[in-house]
C-alpha cells in the first residue's frame, strides 16, 4: 500500500464530544405544540367522521339522492346558515387535520432542515390559501347576483 | 416432546427419535455485512460456508466464522445467553440477539443475513456506536429519584403497585427496539423506545417522586409524540415487552396530567 490510511480514533469524529454531530441530540423544544397537534389529530378525526358521513349522507342518498346535486342544490344548502357551519368545520378541520398530517410526514422524512422548512413553508401557504378561499366562498356565496346593474336571475332566486 | 409445545416450528428436518444419540448437523452460509473503515470506506458482503449442529445459534456460527475462518469479523458479544444485551443484530432483516436465534429457526437453505443494527453510526462490521442511543437513555434520569428522608429499611411497595411496571423492568438496553424504529432512522433524534420504556419503569414505581418531571423530558418535540405506533419497537424486543403499549401509558400519563 501506498500512503497510510488516516485512522481517526474511536468516537472522535464530533468536535464537540463522542458523538458524532449528526447524532448530537439538540436541546429540544419543550412547550405544548407536539401535544395538542396529536390530541388534535385525534379529536379532529373523531368530529370529521361524523361531520362527512352527514354530508355524505344527505348529498347523495336523502331524497333524490345523487340526481338532485346541482348549483341549485349546493346554493340552497348555502342559503341555511346551519350547512354554512357543517361545511365550515368541515373545511377547517379536513384541512388543519391534513396538513400536520402532512406535517408528521415532512418530520419524519425530509432529513435535511432546509429542505424541511421549505416543504413547510409550500405546505402552510397552500394550506392558508385553501382556508381562506374556502371560508369566504362559503360566506359570501350569492347564487344570484347583480353584475353591471343586470340580475343574474335563476328560477329559484326571488323575484325582483 | 409433545407436538402441543410453543416453539417455533424447526425448519431443519431433525430424524425423528435421535434423543440422547449425536446431535443433527447441517451446512449454513452466513452471509456477514464487512465494514472495515481502517482499510476501505467500502461495504462488502462475506459469506461463510459453515457446519452447524441444531443445538446451535446465530452468535456460533458467528464464532466459528470468527475462530476458524477470518478473525477479523468483529462484533459484540458479553454472556452469550439473552441477558447483557450486547449482541442485538440484524439477522434476515430483523432485529434479534444473535445469542437467542437458534439456526434451525431460520430458513438454512438460503444464505443468513447478519448485519448491524439500523440507524447508529458503524464503527466495524457488527459494531455500532452505541453513544447516541445512551445519551437519550441519560437524559430520562434513569434512576430512582426520592424526596424526603431515607428510610432506615428497605423501601416497601405492594405486589400492585410492582405489577405496575414490571413489563418495563425486563429491558437490557441492547438497541434492538429503537434501531427497528423508523422514526429514530430519520435522524437520530427521537428518544427511542427503549429510552421511554426505561422512563416508564420510574414513572409508575410508586417509590419513585421525579415522574412529573420525566413527563415533562418526555413531553418534548423529539419526545413520546413522534411515535407513530408502528409496532416494529414490540416486534423487535427480545425480551418481549410490550414496548407501544407503554409509550402510549406515558402518552396517556401526560395528558392526563395536562387536564
Amino acid at each position: 500500500m501506498s500512503a497510510a490510511p488516516e485512522i481517526r480514533a474511536p468516537r472522535s469524529t464530533s468536535q464537540t464530544g463522542r458523538v458524532a454531530p449528526q447524532y448530537l441530540r439538540s436541546g429540544g423544544a419543550r412547550g405544548q405544540f407536539e401535544m395538542l397537534a396529536w390530541l388534535f389529530m385525534r379529536l379532529s378525526g373523531i368530529v370529521l367522521v361524523v361531520l362527512i358521513f352527514g354530508h355524505l349522507f344527505v348529498n347523495l342518498l336523502v331524497g333524490e339522492g345523487i340526481h338532485a346535486i346541482d348549483f341549485g342544490f349546493v346554493a340552497g344548502k348555502w342559503a341555511d346558515p346551519f350547512w354554512q357551519f357543517w361545511d365550515l368545520a368541515m373545511l377547517w378541520l379536513a384541512m388543519l387535520h391534513g396538513t400536520n398530517g402532512v406535517r408528521t410526514i415532512i418530520n419524519d422524512y425530509a432529513e435535511r432542515d432546509s429542505v424541511r422548512f421549505w416543504l413547510k413553508v409550500v405546505l402552510y401557504a397552500a394550506t392558508a390559501l385553501i382556508v381562506i378561499l374556502g371560508t369566504l366562498v362559503i360566506f359570501t356565496f350569492d347564487p344570484c347576483p347583480v353584475i353591471d346593474g343586470v340580475r343574474h336571475v335563476a328560477d329559484y332566486c326571488p323575484a325582483p | 416432546m409433545s407436538a402441543a409445545t410453543a416453539e417455533p416450528a424447526s425448519k431443519v428436518e431433525l430424524p425423528a427419535g435421535s434423543s440422547g444419540g449425536a446431535v443433527p448437523s447441517f451446512d449454513i452460509t452466513l452471509r456477514v455485512r464487512r465494514y472495515d473503515p481502517e482499510v476501505s470506506e467500502e461495504v462488502r458482503w462475506d459469506d461463510f460456508k459453515l457446519t452447524m449442529y441444531g443445538t446451535d445459534r446465530v452468535l456460533d456460527a458467528l464464532h466459528k466464522a470468527k475462530w476458524e475462518h477470518d478473525g477479523s469479523v468483529s462484533f459484540r458479544r458479553s454472556c452469550a445467553h439473552g441477558v447483557c444485551g450486547s449482541d442485538a443484530m440484524r439477522i434476515n432483516g430483523r432485529n434479534r440477539l444473535a445469542c437467542k436465534t437458534l439456526l434451525k429457526d431460520l430458513d438454512t437453505s438460503k444464505p443468513i443475513l447478519v448485519e448491524p443494527i439500523k440507524g447508529l453510526p458503524v464503527e466495524k462490521d457488527l459494531i455500532v456506536d452505541m453513544e447516541p442511543f445512551f445519551q437519550s437513555y441519560r437524559e430520562i434520569m434513569p434512576f430512582l429519584i426520592s424526596k424526603g428522608h431515607e428510610p432506615t429499611k428497605e423501601r416497601i411497595q405492594s405486589v400492585e403497585d410492582r405489577e405496575r411496571f414490571d413489563d418495563t423492568t425486563k429491558c437490557i438496553l441492547c438497541a434492538a427496539c429503537t434501531s427497528s424504529c423508523p422514526v429514530f432512522w430519520t435522524d437520530g433524534q427521537y428518544f427511542g423506545p427503549a429510552a421511554i420504556v426505561n422512563a416508564h419503569r420510574f414513572i409508575f414505581d410508586s417509590r419513585d417522586d421525579a415522574g412529573d418531571m420525566r413527563l415533562e423530558i418526555l413531553n418534548d418535540k423529539e419526545g413520546v409524540w413522534r411515535c407513530r405506533t408502528t409496532f416494529n419497537c414490540s416486534e423487535a424486543c427480545p425480551r418481549g415487552i410490550q414496548v407501544t403499549k407503554a409509550i402510549a401509558e406515558v402518552k396517556q400519563a401526560i395528558l392526563a396530567r395536562q387536564f
